[in-house]
């Protein structure tokens, strides 16, 4: 109790003198993000409308949505259900495609938020125009799907090969001059060695975790929901899941990494900061609590390191393997 | 949770060429505007809005368009479908007087809105517009609850000949309307809306949708606008400072198209 008052007290003082006690800001590959939660790909982030709310509720970045370079219409619906502990989709990599999409990015050059741009492909020939295009329509930084876990060909189907994803982080790095992050799928035996592969391909940060496969089955059809039948889940359910492949990626790496997976709050961010994440990306949260939940995270994380005596994230990030 | 819970068709009723209307049980409670999402197992989910409340029994009216309507409209009493929901905002009625404008399949669901109106003592004005009289539904519906119903087809076969939005024009003109509630072509709406002026306008939408629950962003309009869950009815305020509206919608791979 006395430590709170104190804490308090001390706050006070340094309101008094016009300095703030907490900083959330975060540094990953050079980028300075004012708050370390970012919008996770696919949730909001089709058009440049959705995306400049967000911004307005106050993310640190935007990831746009995974972006190929032809137009996908994605799987019949239903796509999205919503179950007990978690959200199951199976959208099938919907967008309108790389040119369509540079209207929508255009339109957000301007924003003093980061918009990082998330691109599918099949080898590494497309990633590379991918990559060269978002980079050429003012996107920030990039970020690979290598995880998508429910799409033929990409995704996941590309990204539990690591020489694939060695040879395909290396080759975008090449030829683009913004931060490359690579995203991870947990539907793997060894997601180090995944990750180890992006670092020895030069990726600038590891985005761990996309969806984890699964199910769902209606009992009186005695069929799957989903069109697609397999979907990643999401929420709740799988921070844990995010949780143990950030830690075992930061025992064995030396780059950043994004957690993602079932962040809904500051202590979950938290979390995510001591297993070693040095910012969090927020999907399914904007379900369970709205859209004003990256403020909403952000208070959060500031009450709780001023209970923990917390100044700065680099105090927290990777505290559990000190 | 948002999983479709399986239901039986307890009827189906043909109301105009290629329209029906499905009934079925659906405890849920629902308001008027607000829709559902349809799972037609192995063909497709999509959203309809609630045409009739009766206590547990629900139903949606509908025109067959494509795949998944062809399907549902195939299908007999007792077979079954998934509903999940209800989703979205619905209607706020305020006001003496409501005029309601509804073309094609628009229709559907503002008569719900319309008998809760009348039950609650509001005069309520209804423009039908159809292309013509073969496509008519919900006449005989709507002035059996109370409500004044004028009729309008783009071909003169039945009431006035002209747009729905034409004869509520007229009407705006001549009568103290404290309210206008709309559906129907989105371009239609638009030219209403102007019409509108200072009179409370709110016009129900459609938006391509696939989670509707607010994360997919399939359905956004203007600056970030969900239909599925801040809409899909909109007052004239903030509609007028969308600009997608009555120009553009998006494709389910977000590709944009012109009405
Ligand atoms: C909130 C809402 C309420 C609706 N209420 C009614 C109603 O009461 N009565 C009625 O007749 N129609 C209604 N619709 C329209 C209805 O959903 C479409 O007619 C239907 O989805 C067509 O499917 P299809 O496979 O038969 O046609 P398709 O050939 O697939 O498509 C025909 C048209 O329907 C649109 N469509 C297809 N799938 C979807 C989807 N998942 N979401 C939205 N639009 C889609 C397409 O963009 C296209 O313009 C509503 C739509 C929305 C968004
Ligand atoms: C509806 C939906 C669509 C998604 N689309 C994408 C996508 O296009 N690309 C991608 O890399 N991840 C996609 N994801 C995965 C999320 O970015 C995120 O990795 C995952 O949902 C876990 O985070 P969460 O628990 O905060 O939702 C999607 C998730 C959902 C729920
Ligand atoms: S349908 Fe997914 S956000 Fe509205």
């Amino acid at each position: 109790m006395s430590f709170v008052i104190e804490n308090d007290f001390i706050q006070g003082l340094y309101l008094t003198f016009g300095v703030t006690l907490i900083d959330i800001t975060t540094k990953i590959a050079g980028m300075i993000l004012k708050n370390p939660t970012m919008l996770a790909s696919g949730i909001m982030d089709e058009d440049a409308g959705s995306m400049k709310r967000i911004i307005e509720c106050d993310a640190g970045a935007i990831v746009t949505k995974s972006i190929g370079l032809n137009a996908r219409e994605g799987y019949p619906n239903p796509t999205v259900i919503e179950l007990d502990y978690g959200i199951l989709n199976a959208m099938g990599l919907p967008n309108p495609g790389i040119e369509q999409y540079r209207q929508e990015i255009g339109q957000l050059k301007n924003s003093k938020t980061p918009v990082i741009g998330s691109i599918y492909g099949a080898n590494a020939k497309e990633f590379i125009e991918l990559g060269e295009k978002m980079e050429d329509y003012g996107a920030s930084a990039l970020e690979l799907n290598l995880s998508c876990p429910h799409a033929k060909s990409y995704g996941l189907e590309v990204g539990c090969d690591p020489k694939l994803v060695q040879e395909i982080s290396s080759s975008v790095k090449e030829r683009v001059s913004i931060p490359v992050f690579v995203k991870l799928s947990p539907n793997v035996t060894n997601i180090v060695k995944i990750a180890k592969a992006a670092e020895d391909g030069n990726a600038d940060a590891i985005v761990a975790i996309n969806t984890v496969k699964g199910m769902k089955i209606d009992l009186e059809l005695g069929k799957p929901i989903l069109s697609n039948k397999i979907g990643g889940y999401s929420g709740k359910a799988i921070k844990p899941i995010g949780m143990r492949c950030v830690y075992e990626i930061a025992k064995n790496i030396d780059i950043p990494i994004i957690g993602v997976g079932g962040v809904t709050t500051g202590e979950d961010a938290m979390e995510y900061f001591m297993a070693g994440a040095s910012a969090v990306q927020i999907g399914s949260g904007v379900y369970y609590r709205g859209l004003d939940v990256f403020k909403k995270v952000c208070v959060e994380i500031e009450q709780l390191m001023k209970a923990y005596g917390y100044k700065n994230l680099t105090e927290i990030i990777g505290v559990t393997h000190k | 949770m948002n999983v479709p819970k399986i239901t039986k068709i307890i009827e189906n009723k043909r109301e105009a060429r290629n329209i029906i209307t499905i009934t079925f049980r659906y405890p849920e409670e629902i308001v008027p505007g607000q829709f559902f999402m349809i799972w037609i197992p192995d063909v497709d989910e999509i959203p309809m809005s609630v045409s009739y409340i009766n206590g547990d029994i629900k139903a949606i009216t509908f025109r067959k368009v494509g795949d998944a309507t062809s399907a549902l409209y195939k299908l007999k009493p007792g077979d079954k479908i998934g509903i999940r929901g209800p989703y979205g905002n619905g209607f706020k009625m305020h006001g003496k007087h409501i005029l309601f404008v509804g073309s094609g399949t628009g229709v559907a669901m503002l008569a719900p809105a319309v008998e809760e109106a009348v039950k609650n003592r509001i005069s309520s004005t209804v423009v039908i517009g159809a292309k013509n009289k073969s496509e008519l539904f919900f006449e005989k519906r709507l002035k059996k609850c109370g409500a004044r119903v004028v009729i309008s087809t783009d071909d003169g076969s039945a009431g006035c000949k002209g747009f729905a939005s034409d004869v509520a024009k007229r009407i705006l003109k001549k009568e103290k309307i404290n309210t206008v509630l709309t559906c129907g072509p989105e371009v239609m709406m638009k030219i209403l809306l102007d019409c509108c002026k200072n009179i409370p306008f709110q016009a129900s939408l459609e938006r391509y949708m696939k989670c509707s629950i607010g994360i997919c962003g399939q359905c956004c309009i203007g600056k970030g606008l969900r239909v599925c869950i801040d809409g899909p009815v909109f007052d004239g305020k903030t509609l007028k400072k969308v600009e997608d509206f009555g120009v553009f919608r998006r494709d389910s791979a977000g590709r944009k198209i012109q009405f």
